[in-house]
């Protein structure tokens, strides 16, 4: 079997992050997120294990809302949704998430498409994972230009959620809330503390050698290759079949 | 029956205009006719986020200010005129988040001044919405401040769906954000794919995705109504349409030369 790709270490990633969760919803246009939550849920059906409901905005069969766009902000309010993925034209190392633009606001010099629903689901979604792939200094950087949505609120703000784990194309971080301050938990193969450190636009704490983030079994990996891919390709046609050229290019006619 | 020319007279400079989400019945259909009648000064409300209708009537100059939680044009990437308007300063832009308008929608559906909602203390959408008040929650013994949003009464609602009927009802299915829209604003001028004689409301089944011409104020055919939009159940979005528009309309010139060929085309 093919070693995991790049793509396929992020996806286990973020199905152990998402170990334990009831109900986790995905936004429109996240494959890599969407194929976690179908790999964890693959895997606990393996296992025998209670099931998990994965709400996928944009999916027609992943989606069971019928109570138009409000009703999964409904769900978040009252608690139904453990676990939501946020991306971010900023992140900055307090977990503050930028949506909106660079620049002075409201004349940004770059504008992105706007907050959506995190300035509500940043604070009612117990598990948020933050999300980007592209790992540079422009988009982890010390401040954002623009609050979308706070890593941390003040004593006395209602807040039952919150962002735990940072995920990018390189490594793996966790929150404390506490120091409202990440954490390298991880480095992905191929990467390194020093390029990590150099790609990010603030401190951060982490171990002198910091682990590297575990590949997945083959077991999994042929979960990935095989159920996930099949039902993922029903929202995300191009990137599952992207991958699965890929790994058609790494591996011709093995098995 | 109505059709798209009168039923775009119905609006007039200055109003607020609610709009839906990309997905759940945009009536492209209704976009030139609005354009031709010329009505500007718009106040537009995106439920709860815009792309192309808006930013097509941005382009053509009817737009005083944009409430919405987010403005693109999916994967077609950025709202260009939008975009290009925000960096001159050209509109007003009131940037929200999605509950934020649905709560504000919620509360003109009630009658009632606002409502109050959990999140947003603390972000930037909060700081630059002098139109949001927060209060502390009187009920609780402790402090514990809230956010209290405004009823959104816009004067029309537009948008598309798959079937009507000759009395004026209209089918929604389960984009509820539809009915939500028609219950807060004053008008609610709708297009649909199909008109049918019989009453939707006979058949227990279409009922209950039905909503009543009570809210509607004119109904009008218009095939692929949605256009380059998708409308759920009929067709897909022609993704291919939405990125030549993401092109063209780059530049002012390169807008108005979109909007003159695909007039032709039309």
């Amino acid at each position: 079997m093919a070693p995991a790709l790049p793509r396929e270490i992020l996806i286990c990633t973020i199905a152990r992050l998402l170990d334990g969760v009831r109900h986790v919803a995905v936004g429109a246009s996240s494959p890599i997120p969407a194929a976690g939550a179908m790999l964890l849920r693959a895997l606990k059906e393996s296992e025998g294990a209670a099931p998990v409901k994965i709400s996928i905005l944009g999916s027609v069969e992943h989606n069971f809302f019928t109570n138009g766009s409000t009703e999964l902000f409904d769900c978040a309010g009252q608690g139904r949704i453990d676990a939501f993925f946020l991306g971010g034209g900023q992140i900055d190392g307090h977990g503050n998430v930028n949506l909106v633009g660079v620049g002075d606001y409201p004349r940004s010099s770059v504008r992105w498409p706007g907050s959506f629903g995190a300035a509500y689901l940043y604070f009612v979604v117990p598990r948020v994972i933050l999300f980007r792939e592209e790992h540079t200094p422009r988009v982890f950087v010390d401040k954002v230009d623009f609050i979308s949505a706070p890593g941390t609120s003040e004593p006395g703000v209602y807040r039952t959620g919150g962002p735990k784990a940072l995920l990018t194309s390189k490594g793996l971080f966790s929150f404390d809330k506490e120091k409202a301050g990440f954490r390298l938990e991880s480095v992905h193969p191929g990467h390194d503390l020093t390029e990590i450190q150099e790609a990010t636009g603030f401190g951060f704490d982490h171990d002198a050698k910091p682990s590297q983030t575990p590949t997945p079994s083959p077991e999994v990996l042929s979960l990935l290759r095989g159920r996930v891919l099949d039902e993922l390709s029903e929202t995300y046609p191009e990137f599952a079949a992207q991958m699965r050229q890929t790994l058609t290019e790494r591996e011709p006619v093995a098995s | 029956m109505s059709d798209l020319r009168t039923m775009a007279r119905l609006v007039e400079s200055g109003m607020r205009v609610a709009l839906p989400v990309d997905y759940a019945g945009v009536s492209m259909a209704m976009t030139r006719p609005l354009i031709e009648r010329g009505a500007g000064n718009l106040d537009l409300v995106c439920v709860p986020t815009g792309g192309l209708q808006v930013d097509m009537l941005i382009g053509a100059g009817l737009v005083r200010s944009v409430e919405t939680s987010a403005m693109s044009l999916g994967e077609a990437g950025g709202a260009p005129r939008f975009n290009q308007a925000i960096k001159d300063g050209t509109i007003l832009i009131r940037d929200a988040t999605c509950p934020a308008i649905h709560a504000g929608l919620l509360a003109a559906q009630k009658g009632s001044p606002f409502v109050p909602m959990r999140g947003l203390i603390g972000t930037d959408v909060l700081k630059n919405r002098a139109d949001w008040k927060v209060i502390d929650n009187p009920f609780e013994e402790t402090a514990d401040p809230i956010v209290l949003i405004p009823a959104i009464k816009p004067d029309v609602a537009i948008f598309h769906v798959p079937l009507a009927d000759r009395h004026g009802n209209v089918w929604i299915g389960r984009r509820r954000e539809l009915a939500a829209m028609a219950y807060a604003s004053a008008m609610t001028l709708v297009t649909a794919e199909r008109i049918v004689d019989e009453s939707l409301l006979t058949d227990e089944i279409t009922a209950a995705g039905t909503l009543p011409a009570l809210y509607v104020t004119q109904v009008a055919e218009a095939r692929h109504g949605a256009r380059p939009y998708g409308l759920w159940g009929e067709y897909p979005a022609d993704t291919q349409e939405l990125l030549r528009y993401a092109r063209e309309a780059r530049t002012a010139e390169g807008f108005s030369a979109y909007m003159q060929t695909s007039a032709e085309a039309a």
